[in-house]
């Protein structure tokens, strides 16, 4: 479970309570070996299945937009400020100057970071409406919670909620999948750290919501093309999913208003 | 077996959206009014740029946009709809997104509550909550003159209205209408409270026939300003009742009406 960040350290009795029952946390399974039926996917015979998914959206009272995310025991939590004040230095003249902040749990940051970073800004600059707002600036900050494997599909992802709860135009929504492969050719989605360390190739993606379209692709290891096409098919079947949990949890979101 | 079916695969009626919840990249269509080029079908995309112009205008609001001859949502929140003015109703009309963000975007004509940041030559900067302060000439306020300067300090709260505001020009407020009267803008007073919730808050709360404010005008005599960049200035006779009303206004996001009347009925009685 996540730490809880309280908004008022002392508030009345009473209140306190509303306020609590009006975040919204929201938890799902998905199981794609069973709901793949009789397509591609199964026939390979994948068997993958995402880890057990939570978000929470509007948690921390400074930003503009919060959420943390949790895939498995990976856990990210994201505060999006802007558009607001930017740097003259970083100024662009026709759109908003997005700026990603990832914070490692313990330590600085360094390059794994910094190359994570851009690949998070890259992917957020494919979606974000930033011509809405010249000379502004859109930060998002990610705090990795702990990292149990597929970390920058997680950071993804909750950077996707938290630029929606913090209501920053976008053309699309994104999610981010990751896919291992093994020594022995099977593909896993979702991998978890000791999934990871055994696996021949590591590959992340961003899919948007609209078509399912490739944002953003990291890879690692050796796989051939066949392989990478197989991981694609299947990261977008994944992404099916992971935008009807994102659904869900803004439905529930807005239910209580 | 197909697969699981995309949430917000194919685009969807805008009428039968209304008051659900849209994601951003949803396409939106809209019943075509009865023109010509209906090919028959009831629904079609609005399109924008072709010969035959629908009959009835569509604005969209915030939270959407047009592409090409596409209506796609940009901000999550719930579909609202409003009917054209005009009477009619044939389809026509404005469409937006009502979203619970944070961050305030400044509109032309919207009243704001800012809080005075610098005082330069025959400018004050306002801070309001956007992306650059806002611009505020002495001479916006009723009766100023050059010989008679407003007493602004910095650091005064402003209730003002914004005459320019677009993405791409300094952001400017005025204290006046356009008949030169203050019409309760203008600095606001000492004491009180001043504290922020999310916009969509805001727009509920001075919505016409808001119960909340009617039920809070009824526990204590008091005085409030609602600021459209999610400022809320309140003062009450003493600084705990100012206290309780800040923290019922806040929490009245979040809560059912039930909820609500519980709450109220428990302070009146206290």
């Amino acid at each position: 479970m996540l730490p809880k960040t309280f908004r008022h350290a002392s508030w009345p009795s009473p209140e306190v309570v509303l306020y609590w029952l009006a975040f919204t946390w929201v938890e799902m399974e998905t199981d794609l070996g069973s709901s793949a039926g009789g397509g591609d996917l199964s026939s390979r015979g994948f068997g993958c299945s995402l880890r057990h998914f939570a978000c929470e959206q509007n948690l921390l009272s400074r930003p503009d937009g919060s959420a943390s995310f949790l895939q498995g025991d990976t856990s990210v939590l994201v505060g999006v400020y802007g558009p607001a004040e930017v740097k003259v230095s970083k100024e662009i003249f026709n759109k908003a100057t997005l700026e990603v902040i990832l914070k490692p749990k313990i330590g600085l940051p360094g390059v794994a970071e910094k190359s994570r970073e851009r690949l998070i800004r890259n992917t957020c600059e494919a979606v974000v409406l930033g011509t809405l707002h010249p000379r502004t600036s859109i930060t998002i900050v990610l705090q990795i919670v702990s990292d149990a494997g597929s970390l920058l599909a997680c950071c993804l992802n909750a950077a996707c909620l938290a630029l929606v709860d913090a209501g920053v135009p976008m053309r699309a929504l994104f999610c981010g999948v990751t896919c291992a492969l093994d020594p022995d050719g099977g593909l896993v989605l979702d991998p978890t750290t000791k999934q990871e360390k055994e696996a021949r190739a590591i590959l992340t993606f961003a899919l948007d919501s609209t078509e399912q379209k490739l944002l953003m692709s990291t890879t690692k290891g050796l796989y051939s093309v066949a392989e990478f096409q197989q991981c694609l098919a299947a990261a977008q079947h994944a992404s099916h999913h992971i935008f009807r949990f994102y659904r869900d949890s803004l439905q529930r979101r807005y239910s209580k208003s | 077996m197909a697969a699981a079916p995309i949430p917000g695969s194919g685009p969807r009626v805008a009428r039968t959206m209304l008051g659900q919840v849209v994601l951003p990249g949803e396409e939106l269509l809209l019943p075509e009014s009865a023109g010509p080029g209906a090919e028959g079908s009831a629904e079609q995309t609005l399109r924008l740029g072709s010969v035959v112009r629908p009959r009835a205008r569509v604005v969209c609001g915030p939270g959407l946009r047009r592409c090409g001859d596409r209506l796609l949502v940009t901000k999550c929140g719930r579909l609202r709809h409003k009917e054209p003015g005009g009477g009619g109703g044939g389809g026509g009309g404005v469409y937006w997104v009502d979203s619970q963000q944070k961050r305030y975007v400044p509109v032309k004509g919207d009243h704001v509550i800012g809080i005075v940041t610098a005082k330069s030559g025959d400018l004050f900067k306002v801070d309001v909550g956007g992306s650059e302060p806002a611009s505020l000439s002495y001479l916006a306020f009723e009766g100023a003159t050059k010989r008679n300067r407003p007493n602004v300090q910095v650091g005064d709260l402003i209730y003002g209205q914004f005459v320019v505001a677009n993405k791409d020009m300094e952001p400017e407020m005025v204290c006046i209408d356009s008949n030169g009267r203050a019409n309760g803008m203008g600095v606001i007073g000492q004491d009180g409270l001043l504290f922020k919730v999310t916009l969509g808050l805001i727009r509920k709360l001075l919505a016409p026939e808001c119960e909340i404010i009617q039920e809070i005008g009824k526990l204590y005599p008091l005085e409030i300003v609602f600021g459209m960049n999610g400022r809320i200035w309140v003062k009450a006779r003493t600084i705990q009742q100012t206290l309780i009303l800040a923290n019922v206004l806040e929490a009245c996001e979040h809560m059912t009406t039930e909820q609500r009347k519980q709450i109220f009925s428990r302070l009146s009685e206290s």
